[in-house]
């Protein structure tokens, strides 16, 4: 409770109010104790009385503090508020009436999605590639899975310079041990870049797809299990396999099986080092190679370790 | 990103054949009828999927009227049996095209066998298998001694699957050890 009065006290007289904290308590006291109001609730009206009788404006209060910057990557908690320096890296379909923009936001430290509320209306339109300082965004968290909001209290400012966005790279060495269905030959949908399961798009339903090339592979270290991604430039690089000579394969054999068979062929049970930006569950690779790492180290700590006795025998 | 809709993929553990041999105690996890089944290894591994990579010595067609393909994979250490069947066409596919001596890597899952006399066998059902090199092989072999080690170590300690295995096998740690030990050898001598 003194904690609060303090904070009360303290915010009145930067605004040049000078207030009795003693008054402040007992009021709060009063409220909580006495009448059962929830703590906040109490401040809030401890606040807005104190408002009233020193004739001062409530956004006086409240607005006139400038919001932490942060860096896209160091968004760890729900319901901040926010300053972001960021570059708009992809803007996606909004899909929800509520909903204006929605996409990725990039700086250097690596990216967040946003969202940008209908509501407000009075902000300028994102661009695609364009960097804006975004003030008074508030975060939130989904699954574990944290994005910032820009709601109609923000403030979006454009600047001329560009942000080169890092993404978070990650890195994971281990086996192959599954490609998953939907890798090899497919065909999205010339519309909204989705893959066509059974030649119908989720949303567009049957349309003319367009040929691509991509892996969804299951890399396994012993311990942990990590999906990667590859896209089509990484999958023709690391296989040998072109877009062109998948579709020409496919062709010849009537049937796109072909090409994730030959895929599987060439990389499960292999050891890899992939790298690239964390997304979901994630890694989009950008870059693969076969792990070549000489074993001859490990063996010979691993000959070392096994050599020193057991520490404990139970 | 444990949570995937509550489900997660089972790691895949790299375990020496002659370990495998010896493993027989089985869990369950939950009473449901589609809890996964483990396998508990001497060195206390929790296996419901295996990844390994040795050489293809043998190979037969065992089956009557579907094609069920087994095969004994030769690691440093001992013989492990993987079968597919018609439920894992890809790795029966490849199984039958395969002339032995190749080296192979498998992903599978482990599965028991109690015969009349009462032993238990353990074989992998291949989930899928692969044709590779030589190198993959033997860094495969530096792999599983790794994580052998790493299960060997946690075996005096008290994680409930370390306390389960010493309990069921009463482990001999340093035959385990000799076992990484002269795996490790073999991948030098070459």
């Amino acid at each position: 409770m003194k904690e609060i009065a303090k904070q009360i006290e303290a915010r009145f007289l930067e605004l040049g109010v000078k207030v009795q904290t003693g008054e402040i308590e007992n009021k709060l006291e009063q409220l909580v104790n006495q009448y059962k109001v929830p703590p906040e609730e109490a401040r809030r009206n401890v606040i807005n009385s104190l408002l009233k009788k020193h004739n001062l404006q409530k956004s006086d209060f409240f607005t006139p503090r400038e919001t932490p910057q942060v860096k896209a990557s160091d968004i760890k908690q729900d319901g901040k508020w926010v300053t972001l320096r960021a570059k708009v890296v992809q803007l996606w379909d909004a899909n929800q009436e509520s909903i204006s923009q929605v996409g990725l936001l990039g700086d250097e430290s690596g990216t967040i999605k946003f969202t940008k509320w209908a509501k407000a209306s009075a902000l300028p339109t994102l661009e695609e590639g364009k960097c804006y300082i975004f003030k008074n965004i508030t975060t939130s968290e989904w699954q574990g899975q944290f994005s910032v909001k820009i709601n109609k209290t923000s403030e979006i400012i454009p600047i001329s310079e560009d942000i080169e966005v890092g993404s978070t790279p990650t890195e994971f060495s281990g086996a192959i041990v599954d490609i998953q269905s939907g890798s090899g030959l497919i065909k999205r949908c010339p519309e909204c870049n989705r893959a066509l399961v059974k030649g119908a798009c989720g949303e567009h339903g049957k349309v003319e797809g367009l040929y691509d090339l991509r892996v969804k592979a299951v890399m396994d270290d012993g311990e942990r299990v990590q999906d990667i991604l590859l896209n089509r430039e990484i999958t023709e690089a690391l296989t040998g396999i072109t877009l062109e000579k998948a579709k020409e394969m496919a062709t010849e054999a009537l049937d796109q099986a072909v090409v994730l068979d030959m895929i599987k062929n060439k990389l499960v049970g292999r050891y890899y080092v992939v790298a690239g930006a964390k997304l979901d569950r994630f890694i989009l690779v950008e870059t693969i190679r076969q792990d070549v790492k000489p074993i001859e180290e490990d063996i010979k700590r691993l000959l070392a370790t096994s050599a020193a006795p057991i520490a404990q025998e139970a | 990103m444990a949570e995937n809709n509550g489900f997660t993929r089972e790691v895949a553990h790299r375990i020496f054949a002659a370990e495998f041999k010896e493993a027989n105690m089985q869990v369950k996890e939950g009473s449901d009828q589609y809890s996964p089944q483990y396998l508990i290894t001497p060195t206390g591994a929790k296996v419901n999927r295996v990844f390994i990579v040795g050489t293809l010595t043998e190979k037969e067609d065992v089956g009557s009227e579907a094609e069920f393909w087994r095969g004994r994979i030769v690691d440093p250490t001992g013989a492990f049996f993987v079968t597919a069947g018609q439920y894992q066409p890809e790795a029966a596919q490849v199984l039958s095209r395969t002339t032995p001596p190749e080296f192979v890597a498998v992903i599978g899952k482990p599965s028991t066998y109690t015969t009349k006399e009462g032993n238990v066998l353990t074989s992998i059902r291949a989930e899928s298998m692969q044709v590779v090199d030589a190198a993959t092989r033997d860094r495969w072999v530096v792999d599983a001694a790794n994580h052998t080690t790493k299960r060997l170590e946690k075996l005096a300690g008290n994680e409930p699957n370390a306390v389960k295995a010493k309990e069921h096998y009463n482990t001999n740690a340093e035959a385990y050890k000799a076992m990484v030990t002269q795996a490790l050898e073999s991948v030098r001598a070459q």
